[in-house]
């Protein structure tokens, strides 16, 4: 399992483009994909769960990843963040 | 989970025959002070000096005997034992029967930073529903990925990998006349300890699903408001799989279940595979629920039915075999 913390650097927050990005991104990998943000976890494969966690400008949220290709998976989502969900 | 402050107590949206009507009448900035629990404490031994076993922690509700023995603690000048109440951190005075405390009563409540509400309704009736709502309030909870839908009157819960196709089931379960409460993210509560309702995690996103192909649909707009519900107690849970030809899946209708937040929920393995239909293995799952909780085992009676058959199979075969019993 392999566990990161990311922080929320677009201004408007996770709207449905970051969300539609963050499910492209992790349906290339096997492994499972959960978002945590304070004690809510949800399935980080799914557009609706990472919506409904609303997550704001600024937010702090941990990114845990389960399966074979974990380690990659983890990176990948991390760098999302950092790119401010910028182009592909 | 978030803090819930005595300003959340107030603006809790509830119906008109569980409504609180509370209002505030003094101590504002104490607004932002926090309840932790669903206890109410009347204070009258407190008013009258005795403070052990003090339930600070609760909220304080001042009924008519209340408020006519702080009465008559402000007619005799006597605010010693007020002022020792407010040193306590109480989240909130509230008076009933639309009573209201005296000046001196508000400007030590206002002085200590804790918040004075009054309300309309007799003080039994206030105590039962607030004590409703903060139970509710303060309700185990947890939130889970799956799919909530009312089949026939019966909360289904479908979970299951990403991708077996828990969306596409409810969609045709929708479009057969059931309603959704909730796609893929269920929130859960245990009520009463034996109840577990289930609901959308917020009222912007609920009855909203998100189909592989069509993206984000709006089930509300596309069939109507006979479609949805805002939240249904969790009767079956249903855990949508891969077909495993190494696995035994139950022939016979056994009994499995699940235990979530303390309640025990039966539970149903259902293997998916191409072709199957399983929108209907669904709604016969929900029916034989039903049938369960009027009284009707049909599994139990069919193996009841086939036991007879046999022993009056061998009776006959007795009958006919030993000629010389009759």
């Amino acid at each position: 399992m392999v566990e990161k913390v990311v922080t929320v650097k677009n201004r408007a927050g996770i709207h449905a483009r970051p969300a539609a990005l963050i499910v492209k991104t992790a349906n290339r990998y096997s492994s499972n994909l959960y978002i945590e943000k304070d004690d809510m976890r949800i399935n980080g494969k799914s557009i609706m769960g990472i919506i409904t966690l609303g997550a704001s400008y600024k937010t702090e949220l941990k990114i845990i990843t389960e399966g074979k290709d974990e380690q990659e998976a983890a990176d990948a989502i991390e760098q999302l963040f950092v790119t401010r969900f910028e182009g592909e | 989970m978030k803090e819930f402050t005595v300003l959340d107590l107030i603006d809790l949206d509830l119906k008109e025959n569980i409504a609180l009507n509370l209002k505030c009448i003094g101590g504002r900035p104490g607004l932002s002070r926090v309840i932790t629990n669903s206890k109410i404490n009347r204070p009258g031994l407190t008013l009258s000096g005795f403070f052990e076993e003090f339930s600070y922690d609760s909220i304080q509700l001042f009924g008519k005997g209340e408020q006519a023995y702080l009465h008559r603690l402000e007619e005799n000048q006597s605010f010693s034992t007020i002022e020792k109440m407010f040193t306590y951190q109480i989240p909130c005075v509230i008076f009933c029967d639309g009573g209201a405390p005296g000046q001196r009563f508000l400007e030590l409540a206002e002085r200590s930073g804790c918040p004075v509400l009054k309300s309309d309704l007799a003080s039994g009736e206030f105590a039962i529903r607030v004590y409703q709502a903060l139970s509710d309030v303060f309700a185990p909870q947890k939130t889970i990925h799956g799919v909530l839908v009312e089949v026939f009157g019966v909360g289904v819960l479908i979970t299951g990998d990403s991708g077996v196709g828990k969306s596409e089931t409810a969609l045709e379960l929708i479009e057969r006349g059931h309603r959704l409460i909730s796609d893929d993210s269920v929130k859960l509560r245990s009520v009463s300890g034996n109840l577990l309702i289930g609901s959308g995690e917020n009222e912007y996103l609920a009855h909203h699903m998100e189909i592989r192909g069509l993206g984000i649909i709006n089930i509300t707009h596309i069939f109507g408001v006979s479609a949805i519900r805002d939240k249904k107690q969790v009767q079956l849970f249903v855990q949508l799989e891969e077909w495993d030809s190494n696995k035994n899946y139950d022939r016979v209708g056994g009994d499995m279940t699940i235990e979530i937040l303390g309640v025990t929920i039966p539970k149903l393995e259902i293997p998916v595979k191409p072709g199957r239909n399983v929108p209907i293995i669904i709604e016969t799952a929900a029916m034989n629920e039903r049938l369960k909780k009027l009284g009707y085992y049909s599994a139990k009676e069919f193996n009841q039915n086939v036991l007879k058959w046999l022993e009056s199979e061998s009776a006959r075969d007795l009958f006919y075999k030993n000629e010389d019993t009759f």
